[in-house]
């Protein structure tokens, strides 16, 4: 049976009690959304760009949909490990769909984050224009979401406006029964603006199985900067499918790591259109798959201006019998001259049980471009462990480290130098059950901006 | 120190060794010599425990202790140290982090405290300055983008660090220009001490002008066919190995 009947019967029943705890804005939106949804099926195993994971069956079970809203009580302490020394943030969680403040007050007259029902109201013009339009309704995974969401968040910084520190939001998965949570995140930069955004993803510990239906929409105005870092740390029963949809302006900037340390199933979607000209796009991933971990990450990369550059690199580490994916496609249309689009996949694969797949895709319409991909699977350097046992480091902690330094490319890319040292620490903490090497040592020697020698 | 007793070993089924006698006492400095393929490298990676090779008959004791028994990492705690032929490149891996990792090992199985982070950072300071490395050392990533006269000096300079009781150099000489070879034997003859021994591989009497042997062994497929002093290297780099080859297999 088709998964999405039991989602498309439960509306059918409950259109009211949806709407009536949802902004206008996001009601508009709903009926397109189920006309979608009339003869839509979510991909399964197989179809284009689902080589190895469909994610019909990860809707499969029978979750529960928060409609009336209740509130439902998590712990905001346990995630209170993503804290990252050394970086102030603006704080903000996410129970599930439910948006709670944390520090967002304080913020920049004009900036807004917060309740994308809040939103509706103070800006109705920047919801209604982005919401449910960036990402295209014809996308199954995109009409549920927009069927069921009845809240999110939005983050709007107007025109000019640089924002001081990173915005981070704490997502927090929680509740008794197994539920599906329908995620809403929209994101517009205005002309000249700049922000950094971290999410977090957690599951609470004790939590049954929950689904994570996210849709995220970007809107990067002409010269704006944005730069959003997403990591996941969550349990084996949750399920995630996340898509971001992406558009950049004319000589904006979009900086997107895609980080996944512990999870059950996780498919990531990026696409990005860079539509206007001199446009600069990074996307950078970085996972560790073990157990019977899953991490199936997708981006599609469209070059519509002139002189774009953009530059993906995705670093996996599967052992186990846990199994990664990548599949990026960089497509350069018609007339979009001296544009520069690189991509690499790198994966590490530590045992026979474990698997990577990955599928790199060039489509080109244009003749003055410089493009390359390239994607390596293999071993960890025999020579190099034996060499690091001579010198006494045991095994076990001389494979972590070539993984850590494998994954380092990533880690160093990252443009919040706080944030890359924490992520060094928790990709540390995850690959070994070897003590943190650099857990007590003040020397600080992975920080370039303070030597302390 | 070392008691090496009728080593046998080989690689994918081809013996290598074939029966190697050996005793290396503390303060001694002994030189192998042979011709390629005679098996010197072989003998090096067998007494380290690379696993690519398998001991088929023979026994090592160092320090008491069969040394054949115990991991390579093990080996490298109770003294045993490997200047490498082709030192490794480990992009991402720092070498203030590889050799606090070493280090810290290593005294952890001596039952001894971490250093501190002063205390290492000072004993860097100090060992580099051994082989004339400079202070951008600790910060590039162990042996990449090293020369080849670099990687050697690395190698003395980690060898310095661990201060360990058996060295082996395995053609420590190879690649290097005159220059380099100076500052490489100076480190070692500065490291060495009544309690510690240097065992050095080389195809070439040149090192043994800078690092001065008490023994001079022949390696020939795979044994040890000629012992002497000095002498015996100056004999060889004057008439090279073939009259040895031609008395030994005429034989």
């Amino acid at each position: 049976m088709n998964p999405l009947r039991q989602y498309l019967d439960f509306y059918d029943a409950n259109a009211e009690l949806i709407a009536a705890h949802a902004a206008p804005v996001l009601n508009d939106r709903r009926p397109e959304a189920r006309a979608a949804l009339r003869e839509a099926t979510l991909p399964a195993k197989g179809a284009p760009g689902y080589d190895i994971q469909g994610i019909d069956t990860l809707f499969e079970p029978d979750y529960g949909i928060n409609a009336s809203r209740l509130s439902i009580a998590a712990d905001t302490l346990e995630p209170f490990r993503c804290e990252v020394p050394n970086l102030s943030t603006w704080l903000g969680f996410q129970v599930n769909d439910s948006y709670i403040d944390g520090s967002m007050r304080q913020l920049p007259d004009g900036v807004m984050v917060g309740s994308l029902g809040d939103a509706a109201r103070e800006f109705p013009d920047v919801v209604a224009r982005h919401y449910a339009r960036i990402a295209p309704l014809d996308d199954a995974q995109v009409a549920l979401s927009t069927l069921l969401a009845q809240d999110g968040i939005c983050i709007y910084v107007p025109r000019g406006v640089k924002l001081a520190k990173p915005v981070q939001i704490v997502n927090i998965l929680s509740g008794n029964v197994p539920i599906m949570a329908s995620r809403r995140l929209l994101i517009v930069i205005d002309d000249d603006a700049e922000a950094q955004l971290l999410l977090c993803d957690h599951t609470q510990s004790s939590a049954p199985a929950m689904l994570i239906n996210e849709v995220v929409e970007v809107a990067v105005g002409a010269r704006a900067a944005l730069h959003i870092y997403d990591l996941e740390q969550s349990t084996p029963a949750t399920r995630r499918v996340a898509s971001l949809w992406a558009r950049q302006a004319e000589g904006s900037s979009l900086h997107h790591g895609t980080v996944t340390l512990t999870n059950g199933i996780t498919r990531n979607n990026l696409h990005v259109a860079a539509c206007g000209n001199d446009t600069e796009t990074r996307l950078l991933g970085l996972a560790i798959a073990k157990e019977r971990q899953v991490v199936d990450n997708h981006t599609t990369l469209v070059h519509q201006g002139l002189r774009g550059r953009s530059n993906q690199l995705f670093k996996y580490f599967v052992g186990d019998e846990g199994r990664g994916s990548f599949i990026g496609r960089v497509k350069v249309a018609p007339g979009a001259a001296k544009v520069e689009a690189y991509q690499s996949n790198k994966n590490i694969v530590a045992t026979a049980t474990a698997r990577v797949h990955s599928k790199p895709e060039l489509e080109i319409y244009c003749d003055d471009v410089k493009c390359s991909h390239g994607s390596s699977t293999g071993q960890l350097d025999a020579d190099a462990i034996f060499y690091m046992r001579q010198r006494g480091i045991p095994e076990a902690m001389a494979r972590m480290m070539l993984v850590q330094a494998f994954l380092s490319d990533v880690t160093d890319a990252i443009d919040i130098p706080a944030l890359a040292t924490r992520l060094r620490q928790l990709t540390e903490q995850r690959l070994g059950n070897v003590k943190a090497l650099c857990g007590d040592c003040k020397a600080d020697c992975h920080n370039p901006i303070n030597p302390k020698q | 120190m070392l008691q090496i007793n009728n080593l046998h070993a080989s690689i994918e089924g081809k013996e290598i060794l074939r029966g190697i006698d050996l005793t290396v006492n503390a303060g001694e400095v002994h030189a192998i010599m042979g011709p390629n393929g005679s098996g010197k490298s072989t003998l090096s990676a067998v007494l380290t425990g690379n696993p690519q090779y398998t001991v088929t008959e023979g026994t090592v004791s160092f320090g008491g202790k069969d040394l054949l028994a115990m991991p390579p990492e093990q080996r490298a705690h109770e003294g045993l140290f490997l200047s490498f032929q082709y030192p490794v490149e480990i992009p991402g891996v720092s070498m203030t982090n590889f050799m606090r990792a070493a280090l810290n090992e290593k005294r952890k199985y001596h039952g001894q405290e971490p250093v501190s982070a002063t205390e290492f950072l000072r004993l860097m300071r100090e060992k580099r300055a051994v082989v004339e490395l400079d202070n951008r050392l600790a910060s590039r990533s162990v042996n990449e983008g090293f020369s080849g006269g670099e990687k050697k000096r690395n190698e003395i300079f980690q060898m310095a660090m661990l201060e360990p009781r058996l060295s082996i150099l395995d053609e420590t000489d190879s690649g290097l220009d005159i220059d380099a070879l100076r500052i490489v034997a100076a480190g070692v003859n500065q490291l060495k001490t009544a309690d510690n021994a240097t065992i050095v591989i080389t195809h070439y009497q040149r090192l043994l002008d800078y690092i001065r042997p008490d023994f001079v062994h022949v390696l020939y497929k795979g044994r040890i066919v000629r012992t002497g002093g000095p002498e015996l290297a100056l004999e060889l780099e004057e008439k090279g190995y073939d009259w040895i080859k031609e008395e030994l297999d005429d034989r």
